[in-house]
């Protein structure tokens, strides 16, 4: 036993072979659901909203266009202008995929399907969340260039002001839950009653309607996707802190944003939705153990697959629909509207915490 | 089917149950540390020699990191993740924000440079002494447990609002005091 630290079904594996299969699943975790949603949502649901086909060529329904994109973007000459502060200019798309890693580490999968269980879970996601930001300052310096630099400072901006709505949703379910590991607020929802009823759990949306919203909204404004997406407006800055970046680097920041927006719907069908929990009476009629079954560290993926795939259509379905805010407008929405109503949700939830 | 079953604590326990490992157990968290405080004293120092001040807060950005590095070998999960949110992504981030408006030049500044630097070598001495002294008569020879298990969270928040219900609400209103004071200063109408 003294070396092998996991076992599933009877088998024991090495730290070694548990720790590879983590690093591989983390790979999978963050670029199948990227690849996945920006195929099916960027290119074909998006087109089938606007009349037209999206794409149709490459392979049958265009489910090969991925491919082919990849293939255009790594072909790509890698240009570095002149001007530009090469090391900071190359480093700043790792920075921002570093922080997408670091933020998955923190979903549950399943019952013991975990990358690593912090005890501080949820405020370590908010925390490594927050150095993308960083990628972003260091992409629209060193870039050299006055519209890069103004996406940069105009999301800079706006990812601060939206970070503290972000937090405060998360501390009304972390009230509730009574716990920041993810994994905890898993557990619990679906341990949860509803008045002494424990068939559908107590998933947390139900009483923090309030929080999922601002959680929903400040997710929006943190992956800089319209109506928040002041940073790379077309019309205005080209591509922000983007535009010097060609080929692999910006196929770098493409998933870095596309895989952002997934891992927060993973968080968001973690802290409000139950994760990867099925609803406690259809576990317990598939079996014995209810949701605390081995068997869950298979069924809880898909669980949350379709969970994120729910909540990622939401996050396209408004960033295809509402125009562009103007900045003031931006900025006073989350220092007048959505912090205010954060910090009175925190007070309801803990009058009602201590009261019941 | 090797579904990861194991967790932080199970890791841990495994690795202080088994003589033969608690060697290598030693072995690892000294190599991160040394590898995590090699980063930031390089770091540390190219932050001052450099001349350029972009550069000097990135390189910032890099010892700060690299303590919040040394925090999670520490067990103290809670200290680096609130590391990481406070100093990278609120201070840091905002100091970029403020250095890159005002006088972000790419290339080298040759005015970056401040004169009176034996002063501030004395400086840096002096509190390395002071340091180095109180660590030193605090805990000596004193060893870290190798099979340190992670901080509960609720540990630190029982100490915060027990023990030192004091000092954390005499820093929130000198904060609050701050604060007020940062937007009387700023807006003087």
């Amino acid at each position: 036993m003294s070396t092998m630290v996991g076992t599933l079904f009877g088998a024991e594996f090495a730290y070694w072979q548990t720790s590879g299969f983590r690093l591989l699943m983390a790979f999978v975790a963050v670029l199948l659901p990227a690849g996945g949603t920006v195929y099916l949502y960027l290119f074909k649901m998006v087109s089938f909203m606007q009349s037209r086909l999206g794409p149709m060529e490459a392979g049958p329904y265009g489910t090969l266009q991925l491919v082919a994109e990849l293939g255009k973007n790594v072909q790509k000459e890698d240009i570095i202008p002149a001007q530009a502060d090469v090391f900071v200019f190359k480093a700043a798309p790792y920075v921002v995929l570093i922080s997408t890693f670091l933020l998955v580490l923190v979903v549950p999968f399943g019952p013991d399907a975990v990358f690593a269980d912090f005890d501080t879970g949820i405020f370590f996601a908010l925390a490594v969340s927050s150095v993308s930001v960083i990628g972003i300052l260091m992409a629209g310096w060193a870039s050299a260039s006055k519209y890069s630099l103004l996406g940069g400072l105009r999301a800079a901006g706006q990812l601060i002001a939206y970070e503290l709505p972000l937090v405060l949703a998360v501390v009304g379910v972390v009230i509730q839950a009574g716990t920041l590991s993810v994994q905890g607020i898993v557990t619990s929802q679906a341990e949860g009653e509803i008045f002494g009823w424990g068939g559908v759990g107590n998933p947390f949306f139900l009483t923090q309607l309030v929080g999922f919203f601002i959680f929903m909204v400040a997710v929006q404004a943190e992956l800089t996707q319209s109506p928040f997406d002041m940073p790379i407006a077309e019309s205005e800055l080209v591509a922000g802190y983007m535009t010097e970046y060609s080929g692999f680097r910006f196929l770098m920041f493409f998933i870095g944003e596309f895989a952002t927006a997934n891992i927060f719907a993973f968080l968001a069908a973690s802290l409000f939705l139950g994760g990867w929990s099925l609803p406690p009476f259809v576990a317990d009629a598939l079996f014995a153990d209810g949701n605390f079954s081995p068997w869950m560290n298979l069924v809880g993926p898909a669980v949350m697959g379709g969970k994120m795939l729910l909540l990622t259509f939401v996050i396209y379905w408004v960033r295809f629909t509402y125009p562009r805010f103007r900045e003031d407008q931006l900025q006073s929405f989350a220092w007048k509207f959505l912090i205010p109503l954060a910090l009175a949700n925190i007070a309801v939830t803990g009058l009602l915490k201590v009261v019941f | 089917m090797m579904f990861a079953t194991a967790m932080l604590s199970s890791q841990t326990a495994a690795v202080t149950a088994d003589v033969a490992l608690t060697g290598t157990g030693e072995w690892v968290a000294n190599g991160f540390f040394y590898a995590m405080a090699v980063v930031a004293i390089v770091a540390a120092l190219r932050m001052v020699t450099t001349k350029n001040v972009v550069h000097a807060a990135l390189y910032l950005l890099v010892v700060l990191s690299a303590v919040a590095g040394t925090y999670i070998i520490l067990g103290a999960e809670f200290a680096a993740a609130t590391q990481i949110l406070v100093y990278l992504g609120a201070i840091m981030v905002l100091l970029l924000f403020g250095v890159m408006l005002t006088r972000a030049k790419i290339g080298h500044e040759s005015e970056l440079d401040y004169q009176q630097r034996w002063l501030g070598a004395l400086v840096a001495a002096g509190m390395l002494a002071v340091m180095s002294y109180s660590l030193w008569e605090a805990f000596g020879t004193d060893k870290l447990p190798v099979d340190q298990t992670p901080q509960r969270t609720q540990e630190v928040s029982d100490s915060i609002f027990s023990t030192y219900i004091v000092p954390f609400e005499a820093l929130s209103v000198l904060l609050l005091a701050a604060l007020i004071g940062a937007v009387v200063v700023a807006r003087r109408d």
